[in-house]
């Protein structure tokens, strides 16, 4: 085959006298620059192997002369974290919601964290400033379904609602919220025709006016226990426990509309959230707690 | 050899070696339809899915297209149902021509592994979309399906690696080195990765061998190895055909060709622990495929220069073929990303990278540029030889098609770049407080534009793809369009 050797007209350079369906070869060397990159990247992984863990050796490994370990360097940095925060904290665990608010170090920071927490664990269903989302009631407003001082507000985060994991939680867990009038058979189909019409011109709503003074007596028979004599909601009317929203409003949890009126008497309403005393720190809940207040101007 | 000396712009096409021997082309026509077909169906898949991202509404409410089923679909069309149909292709044709022998086993072997494949290929897609998966990363499909294709798999190698042992050639030209180390390297990556147990005789459910850190090992072993050898060693083979055939000159360099196909072939099995960089895998194993990553940086570019080098002496071949011009980008963009690989293996960097969109960018660099631009630049090559027409339909229609689909992935990656590096840093940010700065949903909306943009650039790639089946359509049924030929300026000086 050496007879075959060419020199390509071009760059001068001869071929290896090899062709294959008409390609051919040059003899050009390795280009020097990348042989000697090359050469430093092995370099340079030989010194890091001195240095740092590498080598397995059977059930263990060679260390490296800095005897830097990952595990080691992560339990470090959560450690420096967490001392950087603990003049905060630890007086945070230690004083209750409303007492944290009247130093304005420690609303500060708990303010800080508050947005943080909320951003990573709130927002998805209650949306990132607060305003909610249907079924998941607006907290930047002055309307609360469980209270919206900042110690019920840290009840509510901390044992959610309807949990039947945790003692204090909201509501009762496994109990319906709201009845189900129209599925157990409280009242007519005709009875919460009318009753939604009323709420509709409760809210100055087009509604029949004939069926709406009908409902007027249906409602105050078997609404206003819960949702207040005037239509203000529990906490308005200052009802403990219940969790009923006004139906008097603008901002309906579920919607205000005929059929979603319909749908909600008929089959009842019962929100859940989780405890998040089973997942957050304490004093995490409590910065939750007054950022929430917060949002809904801190009234 | 007539003449002793090499002639620059020496003939360019597939049929200047000895007429004696006869070559099998249905197959290889075949697997080229396959190619541009899953090719296109790949790349719309990808566009969709990357607008499912910037638009949450386009999941539909279907289990069956939301982007969880929808993603394996993209990359099993685009890796193996486009790139395996594309090294079917290229593999048997180039074969066969540099080993002087016709297809080992004969036409009916290589249509029986034609047939089959795009079955397996319909039946994978099938069963993401119905909800079967794996859960390991380009090896979602489950058992079954995985043992069809390892019969596939096999005839193949047989096929191949018995054309070259019959060769009428007393040597085995580069290409084909890469192309038996792809196709076995696969193999073994196929079966390791795949050692699977069943649930049930019946069922499709199975559970891997090995668990916890240890299956993330395996995966991304056969993960990194993918890359590494279908869409590395793999597409190394076409270049070393398809480019020196296309450009008419000698390979730069064969010494080259020897030191980085050991290198490449040698370092690339070590290095796929970089991808579980801080996580459960012990610090040692980070350590070894990061620095094997970093000494794989000069192996992967002798690929590159050996391809771009051979065009010395000819690089005014690149104004005149947008072909050419395909294939020698198509190298260019190797160097790039196989250069931002080794950089994103350190761990400093792969602390801000990794999880990131600078990921997705940094794939889509190398299978955007690297892989779909030899693909086109060789199917180009393949069309007008296979179909025996003198000359593909329009060259300015693939001029058209590379600049439209350069800029679709200069949308691609610069988008994910910033994406990227924006995200990384949104994630570190800390205020004075210690606090993290930033949720991780404020992240996602400040990528919004980014995703949006990535869309844009998927659109053009697809507008480009299109382009190339219509310009291959009219160029199998012989024709010729009427267009402004390009000239080739007068050769100035040699050897620039």
């Amino acid at each position: 085959m050496a007879s075959n050797i060419e020199k390509d007209a071009l760059s001068g350079v001869e071929t290896t006298g090899h062709e294959w369906d008409g390609l051919k070869e040059l003899n050009n060397p390795l280009p020097k620059w990348w042989l000697y990159i090359f050469y430093v990247c092995i370099a340079w992984s030989l010194v890091y192997y001195v240095f740092y863990p590498s080598w397995p050796t059977g059930t263990s490994y060679t260390k490296g002369i800095l005897n830097w370990s990952m595990r080691e360097e992560i339990v470090e940095k959560l450690a420096e974290a967490k001392a950087s925060q603990a003049k905060y904290v630890d007086r945070i665990a230690k004083l209750s919601v409303d007492e944290i608010q009247q130093d304005k170090d420690l609303l500060n920071f708990a303010m800080a964290g508050g947005r943080t927490m909320f951003n990573e664990n709130c927002a998805g269903c209650h949306g990132a400033g607060g305003q909610g989302a249907k079924g998941f009631p607006t907290l930047a407003d002055d309307v609360w379904l469980w209270g919206g001082k900042t110690a019920e507000i840290y009840q509510t985060i901390s044992g959610g609602v309807r949990q039947s994991t945790v003692a204090e939680t909201r509501g009762t867990p496994g109990v319906m919220g709201m009845t189900a009038f129209g599925r157990d058979g409280i009242l007519t189909k005709d009875q919460i025709d009318q009753v939604t019409d009323y709420v509709l011109a409760l809210n100055g709503k087009p509604a029949d006016a004939a069926k709406a003074a009908a409902g007027k007596t249906v409602f105050e028979e078997n609404c206003t226990a819960c949702h207040g004599p005037n239509a203000e909601g529990s906490v308005a009317a200052g009802l403990d426990g219940i969790g009923a929203p006004p139906l008097k409003t603008a901002n309906w949890l579920y919607g205000g509309d005929k059929a979603t009126l319909m749908a909600t008497v008929i089959n009842g309403r019962a929100g859940e959230m989780p405890a998040w005393s089973t997942r957050l720190p304490d004093t995490t809940i409590k910065q939750l707690a007054i950022y929430v207040h917060n949002l809904g101007g801190g009234k | 050899m007539a003449s002793a000396t090499l002639t620059p712009g020496a003939a360019v096409g597939g049929h200047q070696a000895s007429t004696e021997v006869r070559y099998n082309e249905d197959a290889v026509r075949l697997f080229v339809i396959a190619a541009v077909f899953w090719g296109v169906v790949g790349f719309l898949a990808g566009t969709f899915i990357a607008a499912q991202l910037a638009f949450p509404v386009l999941n539909l409410g279907f289990e069956w297209t939301s982007f969880g089923r929808l993603r394996p679909v993209h990359t099993s069309a685009v890796i193996f149902a486009f790139g395996g149909n594309v090294l079917f292709a290229t593999s048997l044709y180039s074969v066969q021509r540099t080993s002087r022998q016709y297809l080992f086993g004969g036409e009916g072997v290589a249509k029986f592994i034609f047939w089959n494949f795009q079955v397996f290929i319909v039946l994978a897609a099938l069963s993401y979309v119905l909800g079967y998966s794996q859960g390991k990363e380009y090896a979602e499909p489950e058992w079954i399906l995985d043992l069809y294709l390892t019969v596939i798999w096999v005839l193949y190698a047989v096929v191949f690696i018995g054309t070259v042992m019959t060769r009428r050639e007393s040597h085995i030209y580069v290409a084909n080195w890469f192309f038996i180390a792809f196709i076995l390297t696969v193999a073994i990556l196929h079966l390791g990765n795949n050692i699977n147990l069943p649930v049930s005789w019946f069922g499709l459910k199975s559970y891997t061998w090995v668990s916890g850190v240890q299956s993330a090992m395996v995966q991304w072993w056969y993960g990194h190895n993918a890359v590494g050898f279908f869409l590395t060693a793999g597409f190394l083979g076409i270049m070393y055909y398809f480019v020196p055939k296309r450009a008419g000159r000698p390979v730069y360099s064969y010494r080259l060709s020897i030191v980085h196909f050991w290198t490449l072939i040698f370092l690339y099995i070590w290095a796929g622990p970089h991808h579980l960089h801080y996580t459960a895998l012990p610090d040692w194993a980070q350590t070894l495929g990061m620095t094997f990553s970093v000494m794989l940086w000069m192996p992967s570019w002798g690929g590159m220069i050996n391809g771009i080098m051979t065009l010395s002496g000819a690089w005014d071949k690149l104004r005149t073929d947008p072909v050419l011009r395909f294939l020698v980008s198509s190298v260019a963009f190797y160097g790039m990303s196989t250069f931002e690989g080794p950089l994103m293996s350190v761990k400093p960097v792969n602390a801000l990278s990794h999880y990131t969109d600078w990921t997705v960018g940094h794939v889509h660099s190398g299978a955007l540029g690297w892989v779909a631009f030899v693909s086109f630049g060789a199917i180009y090559y393949l069309v007008p030889v296979l179909w025996k027409r003198q000359q593909l339909y329009s060259m300015r229609l693939v001029s058209a098609h590379f600049w439209v689909a350069t800029i679709g992935i200069v949308l691609y990656i610069t988008a994910m770049w910033v994406s990227g590096i924006m995200q990384g840093l949104m994630w570190r940010a800390y205020d004075s407080l210690g606090f993290l700065q930033y949720s991780f949903v404020e992240t996602v909306a400040a990528m919004h534009p980014f995703y949006v943009i990535r869309a844009l650039g998927g659109v053009c790639f697809v507008a480009g793809a299109l382009i190339m089946v219509y310009n291959l359509w009219r160029t199998a049924k012989g024709d010729i369009r009427i267009e402004k030929p390009y000239t080739a300026p007068a050769r100035v000086a040699a050897g620039a």
